[in-house]
């Protein structure tokens, strides 16, 4: 049996989806910025997919940015607006601690431009609180990025709350919305947001292909310079296939939100609940919280957690240690970090992430092979330590 | 049988893979990162992208096994960089490689390995291990191609480890090696050889022991045998015991060639002499591993006092207490504190000590 947990790394495609690139790839070969047919029915594949995102976070279509993913959509938020603030006398960019690389690194890069930077803490809960924003916020912060549901633990952050503060002071707000963007209910009027990225691949679609959100009339510059693609904002030949796979994904996620998202939740509190009744020593991060129906991040006592994701892959069970790189570093979790938990904790922790094709009978599957595992990896420590 | 093997990218752990993956076994392959090598290349990131670590992963899939990355740096930096850098700081030369094999590849990994349900771990060194049927012991024996051998660099295992040791390569000559892996098309067949001490980048050993323990950067003087100074020195961490070249000596008094005959750190004090006067008849070894079964008297075997050294006849007495005395038939040139004498018994291993 393989299973597979890790839709937070990247989801299989929906059959929907799947059918949709291919038939796209073979006959949507047109530039969709050319004058004739061919480049109309691209044009026109581009324009469903942009109605179909525009349904998914209900906001308006001509503000959808066709990307290439999550990253550049973060890039283009965080370095666009920054550029565009600049001549304001605006320097200074304010982020959540456990956001994304994406956008840490892109905070990390600007820094060394000179800009100043600000991470905001959050509570043991893995939530920031609105009050961590009213004390770093000034009136030359050009754009406030805070993760809609972080990717490690799943916790959602109170994005409406921190776009009011963030207004108040005159500046923009961005949210990450890559992992709860079709698991969850998005709604950028609600969020309040000026800002929102969202990826294909996190919610069945394709790789690839990505949104960027932006407001009507906010202060951004663009990223990619080139020719006078998604209305001048974002230069280079659409990913056609993908776009029109995002499109099929996003419409697929809207439809079944409430249904999935109760299902996948049943499925991942029924695991988290195997997991913690059956092995000993663990303990569930941000499980207080918010969080969205899919994931769980767990800790487990006196065992690392890579020997577990080898262990458990060679069992035929697919999770991740929500670490970026595979070789990992003996950095612990950066979010785990943050909320304040022990290292213990930090260092030995695994995320399961559930999604469209996941079943009961795999999570009872992997309740049932992860006691033996952890097990038989303690007995091992503590031998070589009595040696 | 499912194994673990352990990968560093070359050719000879690749091709023990590809053997044990061809005789049907279950193999898993494991890389180890064991150092930061980001080291010069800040700007983009450490992990994943390091050609060795690529090699392995690219040989794991073309032979289809699993493949992954266990990060070992902590135990590799306590169990065999921090023994490095303290032994050259104490005027010895270190085999790190030799404390790599015993400390690190057949315990840690040995131990993750049985996580994963492996009870054997291979790896792609040149040596056999025996398994006497009537004793149940095992030998740790020369590999075939006598001009790869490596069975000097694992004199430190003990029973237990070499019961869980698998070298498929180590019956075949390293052409053979080759051949194999060209005719499996692995992409590292062509690969040249590792050489010299993995974790020293461009193997300038003084710096990285300067960079870890800047007090040995101790200038000194180099002085003969009769303390008369003939020069200077930046640390005596930069020295070795038979050392000609590099000295920085205008010549020596004599017109003889000089060579470093005694390291003195307390002083940092580099004492050079004659080729003469480098020669040793005995020596006495340290923590000393039997692999076969510690000898009651004294046994007459060959003994090797560095990797690329021609075994010389000897009389091994066991002191006790892990310690050893080796007395050679004839004198031997450069024997240096910190290496290993590892004793033979024909092409098998007897066991083998630290020099004092």
């Amino acid at each position: 049996m393989r299973v597979y947990f890790d839709y937070n790394a990247t989801t299989p495609l929906s059959p929907e989806s799947a059918d949709a690139v291919a038939r796209a790839t073979r006959e949507t070969f047109g530039n969709a910025s050319s004058v004739h047919h061919f480049g109309q029915q691209a044009k026109a594949s581009l324009d469903i997919a942009r109605s179909a995102v525009g349904e998914l976070i209900h906001a308006d279509p001509s503000e959808i940015i066709f990307t290439s993913g999550g990253t550049e959509s973060d890039n283009f938020a965080i370095r666009g607006v920054a550029e565009a603030s600049e001549a304001l006398g605006r320097k200074h960019l304010i982020a959540s601690a456990i956001e994304h690389e994406a956008v840490l690194n892109t905070f990390r890069a600007l820094a060394r431009r000179g800009w100043k930077t600000t991470l905001l803490a959050v509570d043991h809960t893995g939530v920031v609180s609105p009050d961590r924003l009213r004390e770093a916020i000034t009136d030359d912060t050009a754009v406030v990025s805070v993760m809609h549901a972080n990717n490690e633990i799943g916790t959602i952050q109170p994005i409406a709350e921190l776009s009011s503060i963030a207004h108040a002071h005159g500046a923009l707000m961005h949210t990450d919305a890559v992992q709860s963007a079709g698991k969850i209910p998005v709604d950028v009027a609600a969020l309040g947001v000026d800002l929102l990225s969202l990826s294909a691949h996190k919610f069945n679609g394709p790789k690839g292909a990505g949104v960027l959100w932006s407001k009507r009339g906010i202060r951004i510059q663009p990223i990619l310079t080139g020719g006078k693609h998604e209305r001048n904002r974002r230069a280079g030949t659409e990913n056609v296939p993908a776009i029109a796979g995002l499109g099929v994904a996003a419409q697929l996620a809207r439809g079944k939100m409430t249904s999935e998202g109760e299902r996948v939740a049943a499925l991942r509190d029924r695991l988290e609940r195997g997991i913690v009744a059956n092995v000993p020593g663990t303990a569930v991060n941000g499980g207080g919280s918010p969080r969205v129906p899919n994931t769980t991040n767990i800790s487990f006592d006196r065992v690392e957690a890579e020997s577990v994701l080898i262990a458990l892959d060679l069992e035929g069970v697919a999770v991740s240690t929500g670490s970026a790189c595979s070789s990992g570093t003996l950095e612990p979790s950066h979010v785990l970090k943050a909320m304040g938990l022990p290292v213990h904790r930090t260092q030995n922790s695994l995320r399961f992430s559930l999604g469209m094709f996941s079943t009961e009978q795999e999570v009872d599957f992997v309740v049932g092979v992860l006691p033996r595992i952890v097990e038989k990896l303690r007995g091992l420590t503590r031998k070589t330590a009595q040696l | 049988m499912r194994i673990v093997v352990a990968m560093s990218g070359g050719v000879d752990s690749s091709v023990a893979a590809a053997l044990l993956a061809d005789q049907g076994h279950d193999v898993i392959g494991l890389s180890m990162q064991l150092y930061d090598q980001s080291e010069g290349q800040t700007s983009f990131g450490s992990c994943c992208t390091l050609d060795d670590l690529y090699d392995a992963r690219r040989v794991a899939a073309a032979i289809n096994i699993p493949h992954y990355i266990l990060n070992f740096e902590k135990q590799f930096d306590e169990q065999v960089v921090s023994n490095f850098v303290r032994e050259y700081a104490s005027g010895r030369t270190p085999l790190p490689c030799a404390h790599c094999n015993s400390d690190l590849k057949f315990a840690t990994l040995v131990e993750r390995a049985r996580g994963f349900g492996a009870d054997a771990v291979a790896t792609g060194h040149y040596a056999r291990v025996a398994r006497d049927p009537t004793t149940g012991r095992h030998t740790l024996k020369r590999g075939v191609d006598s001009s790869k051998d490596q069975s000097y660099f694992l004199f430190s295992l003990t029973q237990n480890q070499l019961a869980r040791a698998v070298f498929p390569v180590g019956d075949r000559a390293k052409d053979a090696v080759r051949d194999y892996a060209r005719a499996k098309q692995l992409p590292v067949a062509d690969k040249p050889d590792s050489q010299e001490i993995c974790f020293i980048p461009n193997d300038d050993y003084a710096s990285f022991v300067s960079k870890h323990a800047p007090e040995v950067s101790r200038d000194g003087v180099i002085v003969d045998e009769e303390g008369r100074v003939l020069g200077g020195h930046g640390g005596v961490h930069r020295f070795t015991i038979g050392q000609r070249k590099g000295l920085g000596l205008q010549g020596s008094p004599t017109g003889a060639p000089l060579y470093v005959i005694a390291l003195n750190p307390v002083d940092s004090q580099v004492v050079v002499g004659p080729k003469a006067s480098l020669e040793r008849t005995t020596l006495t070894a340290s923590g000393v591993n039997w692999v076969i079964r510690e000898p009651a008297s004294p046994v007459h075997a060959a003994a090797q006092i560095r990797h690329r050294h021609q075994a010389a006849a000897a009389t091994i007495r066991s002191l006790g207490d892990g310690k050893a005395e080796v007395v050679f038939a004839t004198p031997q040139i450069a024997v240096t504190p910190g290496q290993a004498v590892v004793f033979y018994e024909g092409d098998s291993v007897l066991g083998g000590g630290w020099i004092d």
